[in-house]
């Protein structure tokens, strides 16, 4: 089955390889400001403080954590040999992360339910979860640039992005409070933003620093005319939303609760602008210089099996949460069942 | 212990602990979705407590579920690359197939069931509790579809040493999805109705009067009553279509070394694989014969057509398989004694005036549904042994090299957090229980459809 004029053994990796992509794109912004969320909890003074920052992310963190199973589901299935190897590489890191998600995960439901006298536990496990998963994600985002070899520096690389990541979660995280907060909160929030939007900047900075030196060829696609006019915009549109979200978090908030939104609609814009750049600079890659995508992918026949569900139910899937973050707008209101 | 058999206690540990709470949630959205349905058709306030009450069990039992999921959907790579190296092709699309047809099904419309019932109109909130009952059952139809698969595969052909599907609709309804299915589905249904009755036979003896807290003991007792026999007989032709598919699991499953006629049915045995033989055996003459065959004289192939040439065992540990085999069935006698006698007494006195000894003998076999759906999982899993797929994969060619050191020490700290989190889920569960009994309203509004009059708002559910 030919796809303008490409065989399926190219084409079937490189749709797969897109759909992963997207997968980990839409996870890491959807699941980053709610574990920016949970870091940003022991900042909060008060008992009411601390369950609005939940309600605002309770009906949507389930279905965030969801794109990451996806993303490792298409790991999974559609290169199986990379799968084995990224993940056997990072098994320590990939134990913290998900160590982390269960605390957190089941911190949402305890804290609530459980008696009050252990709520304070509760909330500890929540924040100490969020920090986990965060700091374990930027580890083995600064490992995963670095080959997935576990040498001093690479490992000395991976704790910087650990904290820059989890830096970067909690801005995008403060900006969603922005959006979901009123009053005193969010004025607290617009204040966490600013003192978040450092590490976002030395973040990006730092990965855009040394990806093109982890390969000479990755180096000849920034650095090297014409290649370089390709990745040209990202760092124009990423400067831009770096001065206009400096400029915004001064002004905010607004009179009638105006612009509310664009904070967090500027952090989207940067993680997605750093993400592609990443994306671009790896590809065809899946393990970085090792292995590629059309060399890990497994049989075109399962791909297109799956291709063909994933074009009926991914639009379901995207409709459906669209659904669910419309019927949840506004400001976050206090969670109840009834 | 090498890494294999540490990355089996691992993954072990893992899936014994994720399946507590599937079990719970895959009945229970049914259970809730009937809730529900009752309040919507009669208007009656009590079906809608019951429901207030219930959907937090099921809030905590999701998350639960699904942080253990999470943590699986990861081990296949980190422990045990080989599988999806070997077979990837196939587990591949289903596990996908369950992600996308399922999960996020569930997970989305989880937050519209939970939060969104004073946010959207009444028949979206009921279709939301609908749809995450359909995705859980959806969730399970796919992974007992892979879980089947391993056990009797077919629909594939071997290329260099990996599996290729060649027919989707072989591979999907293979020769033990439909049985290994209903005995899941069933166990689901006994484990929250055991649940349920239990949980409101607590509340019951600690003076709970509500009419919600009686319908809810009536659904459960008539659910577990109803189901139970349906099990026994799905168990029964479950194990017949393991001796086609897998008779060293059946062998192994009878404690039966030798293939012959007149096997007992062994009550108690402690196998041997020393000697190959039991020691202390108490069985009752022909039984296992008469179960597998239907008739005293019938053969029952023996443990011992299954080692090879070089004296390696084909055939999984005897006496793990034999003995979660007892258990499993030794709880389900128990399951249907107490839901017949409860049933026969709630018709004779009412559920608000049981005995003392039977409340309690519920609230103590609440969470029994457990310890049945995890001995199932063992004697099957455990049964497949040494294949990791039957006949294609072992275990031991799939595991992942990593240091025995580093999976001991992750394992003990999931143990220690599997530990906690199984306690103070209980402990919640009762804690919720004892608070609805004193009488804590779980709703402060007045519903739509209920005439009551609206009780006075002391806090709010959440």
């Amino acid at each position: 089955m030919d796809l303008l004029g490409f065989p399926p053994e190219t084409w079937l990796p490189w749709a797969f390889a897109s759909l992963m992509g997207l997968s980990i794109l839409i996870y890491v912004i959807l699941d980053g400001f709610d574990l920016g969320v949970g870091m940003l909890m022991p900042f909060c003074e008060t008992e009411a403080e601390k369950d609005r920052l939940v309600a605002s992310i309770g009906p949507f963190w389930d279905a965030n954590e969801t794109w990451l199973v996806l993303a490792i589901g298409i790991l999974l299935v559609a290169f199986p040999t990379a799968h084995g190897v990224i993940l056997t590489a990072l098994y320590l890191p990939v134990f913290v992360m998900l160590f982390g998600l269960i605390l957190r995960g089941v911190s949402f439901e305890f804290r609530a339910k459980a008696p009050a006298a252990q709520k304070p536990y509760w909330n500890t496990a929540f924040v100490v979860g969020s920090l986990m998963a965060s700091l374990s994600q930027g580890f083995m985002l600064g490992m995963y640039i670095m080959g997935l070899t576990w040498t001093w520096a690479h490992v000395g690389f991976a704790v910087l992005t650990a904290v820059f990541l989890s830096v970067g979660y909690s801005f995008i995280g403060a900006a969603w409070l922005i959006a979901k907060t009123e009053g005193a909160l969010q004025k607290k929030a617009i204040g966490w933003a600013k003192g978040g939007i450092w590490g976002l900047i030395l973040g990006i900075g730092a990965v855009s620093l040394a990806t093109p030196f982890v390969s000479p060829r990755i180096f000849d696609k920034w650095f090297e005319f014409p290649q370089a006019l390709y990745l040209a915009p990202l760092p124009l549109i990423s400067g831009a939303m770096v001065v206009f979200l400096w400029w915004k978090l001064r002004r905010l908030p607004q009179e009638n609760d105006r612009y509310a939104w664009t904070p967090f609609a500027a952090a989207t814009t940067l993680f997605t602008c750093s993400y592609i750049g990443m994306a671009y600079s790896f590809y065809p890659y899946v393990v970085p210089e090792k292995i590629t995508i059309y060399e890990a992918a497994s049989a075109p026949e399962s791909l297109l099996i799956i291709l063909a569900g994933t074009l009926f139910v991914l639009p379901a899937i995207l409709g459906y949460t669209a659904l669910s973050y419309y019927i949840f707008r506004g400001k976050a209101q206090e969670l109840h069942y009834d | 212990m090498d890494t294999l058999m540490l990355s089996r206690i691992q993954f072990g540990a893992n899936i014994s602990f994720h399946i507590l709470f599937p079990t719970i949630t895959i009945a229970l959205g049914w259970v809730l979705l009937f809730f529900k349905l009752r309040f919507n058709a009669t208007g009656e306030r009590k079906w809608m407590d019951a429901y207030l009450f219930w959907v937090k069990v099921f809030a905590l039992s999701f998350a639960m579920g699904v942080v253990s999921g999470i943590t699986m959907s990861f081990q296949f790579g980190t422990n045990w690359p080989g599988f999806m190296e070997k077979v990837g092709n196939i587990a591949g699309p289903l596990l996908a197939y369950e992600v996308m047809t399922a999960f996020f099904l569930e997970a989305v419309f989880l937050g519209i069931m939970l939060f969104g019932f004073s946010r959207v109109k009444n028949w979206v909130h009921t279709l939301a509790t609908f749809l995450v009952a359909f995705g859980t059952t959806m969730s399970m139809f796919w992974i007992l579809v892979l879980n089947s698969w391993m056990h009797t595969p077919q629909g594939f052909e071997m290329i260099d040493g990996v599996a290729h599907a060649t027919n989707w609709l072989e591979i999907i309804f293979n020769p033990s999805l439909p049985y290994r299915f209903t005995h899941m589905a069933l166990a689901s249904g006994l484990t929250v109705a055991f649940l349920i009755a239990g949980i409101s036979a607590f509340r019951l003896l600690w003076g709970d009067r509500s009419e919600a807290v009686k319908s809810a003991l009536r659904v459960g007792v008539f659910l577990a009553a109803g189901l139970i026999p349906a099990q026994i007989l799905m168990g029964d032709l479950h194990g017949l279509n393991t001796l086609e598919y897998q008779p060293q699991k059946v062998a192994a499953m009878e404690g039966n070394w030798e293939t012959q006629s007149n096997v007992p049915l062994l009550l108690f045995a402690l196998p041997n694989e020393e000697t190959r033989s039991n020691d202390f055996e108490i069985g009752i003459p022909n039984g296992a014969s008469l179960i597998l065959k239907h008739k005293a004289d019938g053969v029952v192939p023996g443990l011992n057509d299954f080692v090879a040439e070089d004296g390696t065992n084909l055939h999984p540990p005897v006496a793990p398989v034999f003995w979660s085999f007892r258990i499993m069935v030794g709880t389900g006698m128990a399951m249907l004694l107490l839901s017949w006698g409860t049933a026969v007494m709630i018709r004779r006195y009412g559920a608000g005036n049981l005995p003392k000894p039977v409340l309690w003998s519920l609230s103590g076999m609440a969470f029994s549904g457990w310890i049945a759906t995890l001995a199932g999982w063992y004697t099957t899993e455990i049964g497949r042994q040494p294949w990791l797929v039957q006949g294609v994969v072992t275990t031991k060619e799939a595991v992942a090299d990593v240091p025995p050191t580093m999976v001991l020490s992750t394992l003990i700290l999931y143990l220690a957090i599997y530990a906690a989190l199984t306690l103070a889920y209980m402990g919640t569960i009762t804690y919720l229980a004892m608070k609805a009994a004193r009488g804590e309203p779980l709703s402060n509004r007045k519903y739509p459809r209920s005439g009551e009059a609206e009780i006075a708002a002391i806090s709010p559910a959440e």
